[in-house]
């Protein structure tokens, strides 16, 4: 008999987020994604300062913090079709790259590690074969005895002072939870190394930045970041080789690190690899570009239908009609006022709450769709739209950490694994490590240039009478992510964003086909339903930027199953 | 509605039984003995690290974010060692009901005994339905956790005075903590997100002497915004001397001249960056080029914008047409009529949450 399963909050997310799913013979067979949270951020942009959209766009969210920054930024000067200085570029790509390393670092420990890894079961690991499990993974220096020896001790000390904290609760024991002690051990030992390493990419990110979360060195036209080699107040040599030293130092930590334990992740939970594929069209936009006008760009952009590489449509730049198009969002359930679908631009904002109805509405969060199609975005749409057009970087690292799962697992897995709950989680790894080889590339382009002797950063926008319009798109950490704006006479007249974690968590649109959060959760297998483990790894290995919960009701709608676990 | 003490805990022995039970798993993942279980007892309800609940509510997590990337202490060190992080939706183990366990847990053993800490507004328009955790609003939630808490520290601007969803016309009603709970010790530390080193130094003197920091007239701590950043900027002798950058990228910019003209808000804001700065790399905005927004003062949404024009009524060496500066940033948006409203709505939230449980406190 099915029955109806509520998770509300989800935690380790970003934002309020409840997961509905009806459980049927231990498997999920329908679900429901519903953001909890409404705050009206692009009521309140209305009749401002395009200028000032941008501070205003960042505080969408403190966790992707600088990428709605960017787009905002690049939506205005989109509408004004105005260029950047070539150092500003450089400058935005440097910041975009550091912030998407630790981001991804975060998710993965910070976020995503508890699903997969049980502390408890690390106190009965043995340091030393830790060490030598480690050490066949990875050269990383701290993978010792001594070191996985006095994290067991830390934790113990946890664990007996009967304040478990953040980890009270958790599933421990839980019968999915399958790593062997020696692998829980090393886990938990990057998981508390991955918080220092973080840090140190956060520091190199306020170097150029002024400060972060929420950077302050953007502006329309450019950045403000001042140049100049021959000053204490601006960003000069000194200041430049310690952000490449900090970046460095993070990209050792991925290589060592974040790869191989994904890469162990997935090959010793392989019977987790045919879950969770869900909506299989992917798409991802352009980025990183490499010139003043944005023509030509390091990370390409594009769509997949159906799972099909041969399907494969570019999206090349940012004036793109193939995207600028295609983009719409539907509202049949979510609580917004009417039943329309509607282009970005004509979009509309008023709220009409209704309680939880899944007939009806049920969520916060639009319904994107492009080409009248649910879309899937993420680091693993980024890859595979690039995988399809033969993206050289990308086909080679992606195909290194295929290789490095199937040594570990004994089997040869291809991509077609990727399509999956883990598969995301690898697609992410590989993504970071990519991203930071981008980050170092654009610090030389950068250096290269002030060497030059050129110190521009600024172009004075311009705001014209009349009504002008424009996108800014970003390949942000969690996906495409586009944000629209109407300018009229200087003013801002409409503001619309459609995020990654829209085109991931939306609701069912008119068509009634479920979002990627739903779909993928479809199959999933859920061992105990009071425990519901299972979906915090499929709906984390999209990194949700909402913030959430998690209830367990029945098919009436009723709250049934009182959870108390030990 | 969600779970409640009441509906899941029966009676305070099955309570205490199912404890047992848990420190008996605990003891046998540890391998010691069962003779250990009545000292682990006593740990855990001694509470040695003092129990936090960090309530999210319309935020950006921003807050959270700061702290992971603060050194002393660093966030390892604050978890395991200093306090003990009981809820805290972005980085607890677990979700759902277990997740609520958790909160109820502290809120049953510890009840006037731990610190609360709020991050984001609350909403008040239309009951509060505009952020929903667990089936009930931020106002439900806050008004049966507030009055057990022995403090709460309002973390980052939208805690403290309503933030960025309270902007004009504040869509959502929002409002800080301040504004709705009574009875029980608030302190603003405000920021968008605040320095961690704010929120922490407020932790560590209250963890340390019992009680709160002294703050000013808006509920700020004194040691972290008694002084007005255009009085301690590293920049202020070349505003004093009429040396600025007229645009981003000119040569005052380059040479860190003053930013008062391309925007700096410094002259309206109360804040510690100038000297304890940001991410222990030696920076804060105005060190790499630009102005403060004025993120630490209230509505700084409405009053700091449009953020880069010259704050008006500013004393400018060179400038004619000057006024005290004391009054600087708070008049530039008339925002009054959107205030009207919300003042109202915020009636009925601080009915709702004062009515809800602050009589429970003697």
């Amino acid at each position: 008999m099915a029955e109806r399963i509520t998770i509300d909050p989800i935690t380790r997310i970003e934002g309020h987020l409840r997961i509905d799913a009806e459980v049927d013979g231990g498997k999920v067979t329908k679900a429901w994604s519903s953001g909890q949270m409404w705050r009206g951020i692009e009521v309140i942009l209305q009749g401002r300062d395009p200028r000032d959209a941008w501070l205003f766009a960042q505080r969408i969210c403190g966790v992707c913090t600088t990428v709605h920054a960017l787009a905002s930024v690049r939506a205005v000067e989109n509408a004004l079709q105005m260029e950047i200085p070539l150092n500003a570029q450089y400058v935005r790509n440097i910041v975009q790259g550091i912030h998407a390393m630790q981001d991804h670092i975060v998710h993965f420990y910070v976020l995503s590690a508890l699903d997969w890894v049980d502390v408890v079961s690390a106190l009965s690991a043995d340091p030393v074969k830790t060490a030598a499990l480690a050490g066949s993974l990875s050269a990383w220096p701290n993978n010792s005895a001594k070191r996985f020896k006095a994290v067991q001790d830390k934790v113990k000390t946890l664990v007996e002072s009967g304040q478990l904290g953040p980890f009270a609760n958790g599933y421990w024991g839980h019968p999915a939870m399958k790593l062997p002690p020696e692998a829980n051990l090393m886990a938990v030992s990057h998981y508390l190394e991955a918080l220092d390493y973080q840090r140190k990419a956060t520091q190199a990110l306020a170097i150029i930045s002024g400060k972060n979360p929420h950077i302050q060195n953007l502006s329309v036209g450019g950045v403000t970041t001042a140049l100049n080699p021959d000053s204490d107040s601006a960003l000069n040599m000194e200041r430049l080789y310690w952000i490449k030293q900090l970046v460095q130092e993070v990209q050792t930590f991925i290589q060592q690190v974040y790869l191989p334990d994904v890469a162990a992740i997935g090959a010793l939970y392989k019977d987790w690899l045919p879950y969770g594929p869900g909506v299989l069209n992917y798409m991802a936009v352009p980025d990183f570009p490499i010139d003043a006008k944005a023509t030509k760009f390091e990370m390409p952009g594009g769509t997949i239908m159906g799972g099909d590489l041969a399907t494969i449509k570019p999206i090349s730049n940012f004036n793109d009609p193939y995207f600028h198009k295609n983009v719409v969002e539907n509202i049949t359930h979510a609580w917004y006022k009417g039943d329309w679908t509607k282009h970005p631009y004509e979009g509309e904002t008023v709220p009409e709450y209704t309680e939880f109805n899944d007939k009806g509405k049920y969520s916060w969060l639009k319904a994107p769709r492009f080409d009248n199609k649910p879309m899937q975005v993420g680091p693993l749409a980024h890859l595979l739209v690039g995988y399809a057009q033969g993206h050289k970087e990308i086909i080679k690292n992606v195909n290194g950490a295929l290789n490095l799962v199937s040594t570990i697992a004994g089997v040869t897995v291809g991509p077609e694994v990727l399509h999956s709950t883990l598969g995301r989680h690898v697609a992410r790894a590989v993504r970071a490590s990519m991203i930071t080889d981008l980050t170092l590339k654009h610090w030389e382009l950068l250096v290269d240039n002030i060497g030059k002797g050129d110190l521009t950063i600024f172009n004075k926008p311009v705001f014209p009478k009349g009504e002008q319009r424009g996108v800014g798109m970003h390949e942000a950490p969690r996906g495409t992510l586009s944000h629209w704006i109407v300018i009229q006479d200087g003013k801002i007249k409409n503001y619309q964003c459609v995020v990654p974690s829209t085109w991931n968590a939306g609701p069912r649109g008119k068509d009634e086909l479920p979002g990627p959060y739903e779909a993928s959760l479809v199959g999933n297998p859920i061992a105990d339903a009071k425990l519901p483990l299972e979906v915090l790894r499929t709906v984390h290995s999209f990194d949700p930027c909402i913030a959430c919960a998690v209830h367990m009701l029945d098919t009436e709608g009723k709250e049934t199953i009182k959870v108390k676990a030990v | 509605m969600t779970d409640t003490p009441e509906s899941t805990i029966p009676e305070p022995q099955l309570n205490r039984r199912s404890f047992l039970k848990g420190c008996t798993t605990v003891a046998a993942a540890l391998g010691i003995s069962e003779a250990m279980i009545p000292k682990l007892v006593e740990a855990a309800t001694s509470a040695q690290r003092p129990p936090v609940i960090w309530l999210h509510f319309q935020e950006c997590t921003g807050c959270t974010e700061s702290l992971l990337r603060a050194s002393h202490p660093d966030i390892a060190r604050l978890i395991l060692d200093i306090i003990s992080l009981d809820y805290h939706e972005t980085v607890m183990a677990p979700a759902g009901h277990q997740a609520e366990k958790s909160m109820h847990d502290t809120l049953d053993k510890f009840a006037g005994k731990f610190l609360c800490v709020v991050e984001g507004g609350i909403p008040t328009k239309d009951k509060g339905i505009y952020c929903k955790i667990g089936g009930r609003t931020a106002m439900e939630i806050l008004a049966d956790v507030a009055p057990k808490a022995a403090a709460i520290i309002a973390i980052g601007s939208c805690a403290a005075y309503g933030g960025i969803q309270a902007a004009s016309p504040n869509p959502t009603g929002a409002v800080g903590v301040k504004d709705l709970v009574s009875g029980t010790p608030v302190i603003n530390v405000p920021g968008c997100p605040p320095n961690p080193i704010s929120f922490l130094g407020t932790v560590l003197h209250y963890l340390t002497f019992g009680r709160l920091p002294v703050t000013d007239n808006l509920g700020r701590p004194l040691f972290a915004y008694g002084r007005r950043i255009h009085d301690h900027c590293e920049r202020r002798a070349h505003f004093d001397e009429g040396r600025f950058a007229e645009q981003f990228g000119d040569y005052g910019h380059r040479n860190g001249y003053c930013l008062y003209k391309v925007g700096c808000k410094g002259p309206g804001t109360f804040a510690n960056c100038p000297s304890v700065r940001f991410n222990d790399v030696d920076v804060w905005p105005v060190s790499v080029g630009h102005g403060c927004i004025g993120c630490t003062e209230p509505d700084f949404w409405d009053t700091m914008t449009p953020f880069y024009e010259r704050l008006p009524n500013v004393n400018v060496p060179g400038i004619a047409g000057v006024t005290n500066i004391d009054k600087a940033g708070k008049t530039i948006l008339g925002i009054a009529a959107a205030a009207v409203g919300i003042h109202a709505a915020v009636g009925i939230g601080k009915s709702m949450v004062t009515g809800c449980g602050c009589k429970d406190k003697k």
